[in-house]
């Protein structure tokens, strides 16, 4: 029996020791957030600051703040990005669940010619990045006027997060017993009834991951936006990033207290849907 | 009655609404991705190849004017771009490498932590959430040679000043932004391993034990096998994820110094955008998706032959 103790024991020490390894940048960031930046540019290093206070989050949200010497992040339309940003995420997450999700009901409930050929264009499009499509995207989107605007974000985006959306909803569908569909249909469903009756109540989950996929894909995208957003009517915070860093000094605390606050609302929604997030990943591995 | 009439109807074969929605339902299901996808994908992929051929510049003032293949050859010319191609070669091999070994092990040991693992898969996600440019701004600066917190932990072990240019000097640059790339993205592969093993039927593992199999062998002969396909999936992943690299590096060092830690990717946005010879940029950027895609089509063959032989 000790043989086991032992071994638990083991596993356990190296798990944590591994945990606090990944969590120091995470620690260090949030600190980092809270200590003076005279604090933060000096040598020796100040380890323990007696100075930690919220300033740099009230004075992103707007809020008078003590002033420090340089910068503070007051000068940076926080709201503007977190508008655009949160837009940009929802809205183009919205479209790509709704255009994916159909893709995958085709994948995954028919046969036809040339399944197999889409399935892997579609998944090729992947092998593509941001960057690449940045500058005719630019072009284009200006002849359509809606370069440096969300809805020009929305819709790259959606492009963005349609074949993975796709291929995760197609592992999904899947799984659902044919039988129920056919049930349906024999109650006199059409084919389209029942996929809408039937399979989207039960495919839940998978929209629960495919969601955080898609949001966070967008929330955190930085090729596209940087070339095709210009002004604070469309900049989002990974583009917005680069105002701590404008100046001959970087004013590291401003950009630590904007990065919490980009992550807040990603771990809110990885929290919320953790469990449909490991199905949604281990489906598309054996599935799909 | 209306139910029965149905099933009478499906045994004198099909109906029009079901004949017609088998040819017709699957395309008009595909059409709006194809649609998005045509127009924010295919259009500006035959943009850029129309444009490589000429010898457009984001200053020029006159039209594009056709030059033939004249961009390519200068590319096959440029030493920078063969050795970027291998670099990006090296680095998706060892990031991919490394995050899958270390995943496999964090997840074999999170497995046995029965209490808690919820709360411990949380924490092991949180590097996934963080964008790549916070990673790249966030590892930049711990590295940062005056004042980051790698230098400040050797300052104090030695207690002088220890003062490594990390992203600066030869080898130590692409380390770095490896240990970023590493630690931004082994969390996937703990994940989805965890939830593989977690799959193994416990009976397997309670018969090796009865057989006295030690800890090592249970590992190599029961957990690797029945992880195979979430290996090769998770690899795959990654490795299309990892050869589009460009947001990290382009923080941490730009590429530079003096191509140093230049990716494909990092140098097609040298050429386009910043020596602004966007022609030869969307040369470049035409043969590495070329490379890509046949690369894509080659692991998607490959996870394909997978299933079948596990079926």
């Amino acid at each position: 029996m000790s043989y086991f103790k032992r071994r638990h024991l083991f596993s356990k020490i190296i798990t944590y020791i591994v945990l606090l390894i990944f969590l120091i940048p995470v620690l260090w960031l949030i600190y980092t957030s809270m200590k003076p930046n005279i604090e933060i540019n000096t040598r020796p290093p100040v380890w323990f600051s007696k100075n930690m206070n919220f300033d740099s989050y009230l004075a992103l949200l707007g809020f008078p703040v003590k002033h420090e010497g340089f910068g503070f992040g007051e000068n940076v339309p926080f709201g503007d990005y977190f508008r655009n940003s949160i837009l940009a995420a929802l809205g183009s997450t919205f479209f790509a669940l709704i255009i994916g999700t159909l893709a995958a009901y085709s994948f995954s409930s028919f046969k036809f010619k040339g399944r197999n050929g889409i399935f892997l264009t579609l998944m090729l499009a992947r092998a593509i990045p941001g960057i690449a499509l940045s500058l005719p995207l630019l072009v284009l989107f200006t002849k359509m006027k809606i370069a440096d605007t969300v809805p020009g974000l929305i819709i790259a985006y959606t492009a963005m997060n349609v074949p993975f959306t796709a291929w995760l909803m197609s592992g999904f569908i899947g799984e659902i017993p044919k039988e129920l569909s056919e049930a349906a249909m024999i109650d006199g469903c059409s084919k389209w009834e029942s996929f809408v009756k039937v399979e989207i109540p039960l495919v839940g989950p998978g929209l629960a991951a495919s969601g955080i996929f898609a949001f966070l894909a967008a929330w955190n995208e930085f090729a596209i936006a940087s070339v095709i957003t210009r002004t604070t009517a469309a900049k989002t915070f990974p583009v917005g990033l680069f105002d701590f860093t404008a100046e001959f000094v970087s004013d590291w605390r401003g950009m630590c207290a904007m990065s919490v606050m980009m992550l807040i609302p990603a771990i809110i929604f990885v929290i919320t849907v953790q469990k449909q997030l490991v199905k949604g990943l281990t489906l598309g591995a054996i599935k799909g | 009655m209306h139910s029965q009439n149905i099933v009478l109807d499906k045994g004198a074969g099909d109906n029009k609404f079901f004949s017609e929605s088998k040819t017709r339902l699957p395309f008009v299901l595909l059409l709006p991705s194809l649609v998005v996808m045509f127009f924010v994908v295919g259009y500006p992929m035959l943009y850029s190849f129309v444009i490589s051929f000429t010898n457009y510049t984001l200053v020029s003032s006159g039209g594009p004017k056709f030059v033939g293949f004249k961009n390519y050859i200068t590319l096959f010319k440029d030493p920078v771009f063969g050795r970027a191609l291998l670099r990006t070669v090296f680095y998706m091999l060892i990031a991919v490498n490394a995050e899958f070994i270390l995943g496999l092990l964090i997840a074999n040991a999170m497995s046995h932590v029965i209490r808690g693992q919820g709360i411990l898969r949380t924490i092991i996600m949180m590097p996934m959430m963080f964008a790549p440019v916070l990673v790249g701004f966030q590892f930049k600066w711990i590295f940062n040679d005056q004042v980051g917190l790698v230098n400040n932990i050797l300052y104090e072990i030695f207690g002088h000043p220890v003062i490594i240019p990390w992203l600066i000097k030869k080898p130590l640059g692409f380390i770095t932004i490896l240990i970023a790339e590493i630690w931004m993205n082994t969390p996937f592969m703990v994940i989805i391993f965890l939830a593989g093993i977690m799959a193994i039927p416990t009976e397997i593992l309670e018969a090796s034990d009865v057989d006295g199999a030690t800890e090592w062998q249970k590992f190599i002969h029961i957990t690797v096998p029945s992880l195979m396909p979430f290996i090769y999936i998770a690899m795959a992943v990654r490795s299309l994820d990892i050869a589009k690299a460009y947001d990290l590096v382009s923080i941490m060092t730009g590429g530079g110094p003096a191509h140093r830690t230049e990716l494909i990717w990092t140098y097609v946005y040298r050429l386009a955008f910043t020596s602004q010879k966007f022609a030869l940029g969307s040369a470049m950027s035409y043969i590495t998706v070329l490379l890509a895609v046949l690369f894509t089509y080659y692991l998607f063959r490959q996870l394909i032959r997978v299933r079948k032989v596990r079926e």
